[in-house]
Order: C-alpha cells, then structure tokens, then sequence
C-alpha cells in the first residue's frame, strides 16, 4: 500500500510537471528572460504550487502523524548561513546555464529524450562529487 | 544560445502548479516526508536501508511514468525544446548537482515545500537561487555584447 501510494503520489508531481512547462528549459529561461524573450508561466506554476501546498500543510500539520508513518520529518534548522546560500547561488547559475532544474528533470527522464538524460547524468555527477565534500546535515524528526 | 518566444500559458501552468501542490501535500499527509527533488534523489543514489530506498524508487518511478500517461491522454510527449548546447547542459547539471546538495534543496523543496512552511531557510535559499539564476540568464543571452 504505501509503495502505491508514494507511486501515485509521483505519478501525480510528475504529470503537474509535464503539463506546467517546468520541464521545458525554453519556458524555464523565458521566465527569467524578463529583457528579452519574458514568458510569465512559470509564476502560475510557483503560485499553484505555493497556494495549495501552504493550506494543505495547516491541514496535515494538525494530524498527530502521518497515514503510514509514525512521525512527519522535516527539516528543523532556521540558521541561514552561508552553505545554504552559497550552494543555492551556485544552484541558480547551472540552472540559468540549462534551464533543468531537478523537479523539472526527473519526470521527463520518461520520455527517453538523449538531452535529458544527458543533463541527468551530470546532475547526478554533480550531487555525488558535492557529497564526497559535503555530508549533508541528516534531518531530524520533528512535528512542526 | 539561441533564444526564441515560448507561448504564454497561465492556465496550464497553473493547474500543473496545482498538480505539485497536490503531490506536495500527499506526500506529507501519508508519508511524513518534503517533496524535494533533491532530497528524494540524493537518498535514492545513497540509501540508508531498503525501506527508505523503496519508497523513493516508488516516488520516481510514479515521477517518470508521467509522460507517459500525458502521451496516452494527449497523444504526444510534454513539449521540451532544449535552447542549450549539449556542453552547456553537461556544464550546467554538474553546477546544478552541487548547488543543490550544498544548499539542501531546489525548486520543489525550497521554492514550494519550504516556503509553504513560512521556513526562514528556504525563503532565503529559493530568493538566492531566483537571483543568481535571473542574472545568469541575463548575462548568457545580453551579456559579453551578445
């Protein structure tokens, strides 16, 4: 059961991903092309997203736990410090470079597309040579 | 780069911004966990036990099965035109890759899950990212007297 319902539950992310433009590196740097080529999507996608998961999070948040764990885990530090900034500025960069952000990519690995799992491929290059560097901070249990 | 206009789509992109936000909030409701691209991924290529992997693998797999089900609805694969080299691509995911880990998240689970929850962290990261990345963007297409 819970493996069908984290399946659904990507199959779900996934098709808001293929239908948002998120997957589309042309849309992507059209969005923040605001002195060329401006397409304001992206914003819709962010704000949907936003919204949504802003209400539903007060809703889930007043359960005790979730359905089929014992404890909801998120992330309990608020320092924000320069590795968060840094490796988010450093994100940015290769995003405006490509235009694939990892939300965007994983979906459209389905379409079998050279390109995209080229830029996988790197990106996961990329993950694993920051953590030979980097071991990040293992989330601790927390009910916020 | 080659630069062209893409067609302007609030309804779509917000249905599939909802769609996110749907995904977002099951995945807390039922499983007690961010979806963050970054965090799913990164525990699937360095697992810390079976069950932890098989529920990833379960998430991506639902993940990529998804065009295929836009492919049976609408007949063809979501629309994705690549203005990018193939080096800039591999250039640009290996930057991706050690931005996200080093800040501990993207889109997904800075730019919604994050910022959602009003967290101080993710606020900061996904203004930083949206930044850096408008400037990059600006400097490859208008920079270098282009």
């Amino acid at each position: 059961m819970r493996l069908i319902s984290t399946y659904l539950i990507g199959l779900v992310f996934g098709i808001g991903i293929s239908i948002s433009g998120m997957a589309d590196p042309a849309k992507v740097l059209n969005f923040f092309d605001l002195f060329g080529t401006w397409d304001p999507s992206l914003a819709f996608v962010m704000g949907g997203g936003l919204l949504v998961t802003y209400f539903g999070y007060r809703f889930v948040f007043r359960q005790s736990a979730p359905v089929f764990e014992t404890a909801f885990i998120v992330p309990k530090s608020k320092r924000v410090d320069l590795r968060l900034l840094g490796g988010s500025a450093v994100f940015g960069i290769g995003w405006g470079i490509a235009g694939f952000c990892p939300g965007g990519v994983l979906p459209v690995i389905g379409t079998g597309r050279p390109d995209v799992l080229v830029f996988v491929a790197s990106l996961i290059a990329g993950m694993l040579v920051a953590r030979l560097f980097n071991r990040p901070a293992m989330p601790v249990m927390q009910k916020p | 780069m080659t630069a062209f206009e893409t067609e302007f789509t609030p309804w779509l992109s917000l249905a599939g911004g909802v769609l996110i936000g749907i995904a977002s909030v099951l995945l807390m409701l039922m499983h007690g966990r961010i979806m963050g691209a970054t965090g799913i991924l990164a525990g699937l290529l360095v697992p810390a036990s079976s069950a932890d992997w098989q529920w990833r693998a379960a998430l991506i797999g639902g993940m990529i099965s998804a065009p295929l089900a836009y492919l049976l609805a609408v007949g063809s694969f979501p629309a994705i035109n690549v203005p990018v080299s193939m080096p800039m691509l591999i250039v640009g995911g290996f930057i991706v890759g050690i931005g996200v880990t080093i800040g501990s998240g993207c889109t997904s689970g800075h730019g919604v899950c994050g910022m959602a929850r009003l967290s101080p962290r993710s606020v900061a990261a996904t203004l930083t990212f949206m930044l850096t990345t408008f400037i990059t963007v600006f400097v490859v297409r208008h920079g270098f007297g282009s």
